[in-house]
């Protein structure tokens, strides 16, 4: 099934755990460093570096540019480090998620809460889904290198509904 | 003694820092074929997938997998050799900031684990030295990503755990490791030793041979069983269920203390990337 960003709680609705999905649209990449210090700005009262409203967060580092690519590698990393950060920027607004890997209950009941989504790319498929990355810029924390916010307009990218809105989870046998 | 100029050991290491992010070794790339026939469904797909990956990485010359690693480099050193022309750990250093550059991979090093600034050219390598017979210097360079390596662990067990102890931990490292670290995953098991020398040989396990096993009739047993056990943990490619679980496992083993019975697991992803040469 392909869908299309803004990722509204009525598209997710329709999303269930295992559904194969193509996504195309705007997402942003953040993973430890960037969430740490989102939640930082957050707690400061700073406006975040983008509009967190729907916004689809994937968890990668990519590797740099060859001359003439948008973008190197960039496969997901491991989710569960993001747990500590993620249910704060889902009552943010945050709608969904992209990475790999299980998470914990206090993500899963963010989840359904705010009626959001965890899609799992498949990890160490770097280089499959640098070919969906249609444009890539840096918009936050240029300092931290691989760990900077960079904006990705991504066309047809394969996704996997690991957790769906209602909690069922793909990395549990009774979610499949 | 035989001269070798530490500047060829640098290009060696540039070489292997760019090679081994781009191509798997034959052995890996067998095992994920054979898994890929043997499953079916979510499973199939996800392999199917990985296949992809291998393909389009090798064509266009693009690394696997974005996390391209902390750099372990193994030398083996000829104890008839001399090394020349500088500093062997700055020769190291300078091939991977070389080949990471050059080849346009992911600088992923912090300089101190609490204060975390990139260091911005991947160094510094964690180097392993050993001085063996001969006049040759073995480089073995295996880039080491951190999402199959924050789910290693190691025990140091009670004698009286046996055999059947260790077994059962390393096949609960894998069970807890569960869909983190990309499976299928390779599975490098050290027993026995100290503490360090346990979690080395667990880690040096990752770069041998995933299509053999060990020629100690005993541990091949033991690598078949284990292999096996942890297929049946049902936790699949990517970890959404499936029969392959890892794609190999291989156990290094040493003498220890009348006290102890360590046991370290290092536990790499599908991409498990390796290579060697020899000067």
């Amino acid at each position: 099934m392909r869908i299309e960003t803004p990722l509204t709680k009525e598209k997710i609705k329709a999303l269930s755990a295992g559904d194969k999905v193509l996504l195309t649209g705007t997402v942003y990449t953040a993973r430890d460093a960037a969430h740490k210090r989102l939640t930082e700005m957050k707690k400061k009262g700073e406006p975040l570096p983008f509009e967190i409203e729907n916004a689809v967060i994937y968890y990668t580092g990519p590797t740099p540019a060859r001359p003439g690519e948008v973008i190197g590698s960039a496969g997901p990393t491991t989710s569960y480090r993001m747990d500590a950060y993620a249910p704060e920027l889902m009552d943010m607004g945050q709608s969904a998620m992209i990475g790999k890997g299980p998470r914990n209950d206090e993500v899963k009941a963010a989840m359904v809460r705010n009626g959001a989504v965890y899609f799992a790319a498949i990890g160490g498929a770097g280089a499959v889904m640098a070919g969906c990355v249609k444009n890539a810029e840096i918009i936050a924390f240029e300092d931290l290198g691989p760990e900077a916010i960079r904006k990705l307009e991504v066309e047809d990218m394969p996704l996997i509904v690991a957790i769906d809105s209602e909690g069922r989870d793909l990395y549990r046998k009774e979610g499949r | 003694m035989r001269e070798i100029d530490v500047k060829k050991i640098s290009e060696v290491i540039k070489e292997l820092s760019i090679e081994t992010n781009e191509k798997l070794p034959c052995d890996i790339e067998d095992r994920i074929e054979k898994a890929f026939s043997t499953e079916e469904g979510l499973a199939r797909d996800v392999l199917g997938t990985i296949k992809d990956n291998i393909r389009i990485a090798g064509e266009k010359g693009i690394p696997l997998c974005q996390d391209t690693g902390m750099t372990c480099v193994f030398l083996e050193i000829g104890q008839d050799v001399h090394l020349t022309g500088g500093d062997i750990r700055e020769a190291v250093d300078a091939g991977v900031k070389e080949g990471y550059g050059s080849g346009y991979l992911r600088k992923s090093v912090v300089a101190d684990p609490l204060r975390r600034v990139n260091t911005g050219d991947n160094t510094p390598a964690h180097i392993h030295y050993e001085i063996v017979p001969g006049d040759k210097v073995r480089i073995i360079f295996a880039p080491k990503g951190f999402g199959s390596e924050n789910m290693s662990r190691i025990a140091m067990l009670p004698p009286s755990a046996g055999e059947d102890g260790v077994k059962d931990f390393i096949v609960d490292v894998v069970r807890q490791a569960g869909g983190n670290p990309c499976p299928p995953v390779v599975v490098g098991v050290g027993i026995g030793g100290t503490f360090d020398k346990c979690a080395f040989m667990a880690k040096k396990a990752l770069t041998l041979p995933m299509d053999r096993y060990s020629d100690d009739r005993f541990y091949e047993d033991m690598e078949k069983e284990l292999l096996e056990r942890i297929n049946e943990l049902d936790i699949g490619p990517a970890g959404f269920g499936g029969k392959t679980t890892a794609l190999g496992l291989r156990i290094i083993a040493a003498p220890t203390h009348i006290a102890g019975l360590p046991v370290a697991v290092n536990i790499n992803c599908h991409v498990s990337r390796h290579g060697e040469r020899i000067l």
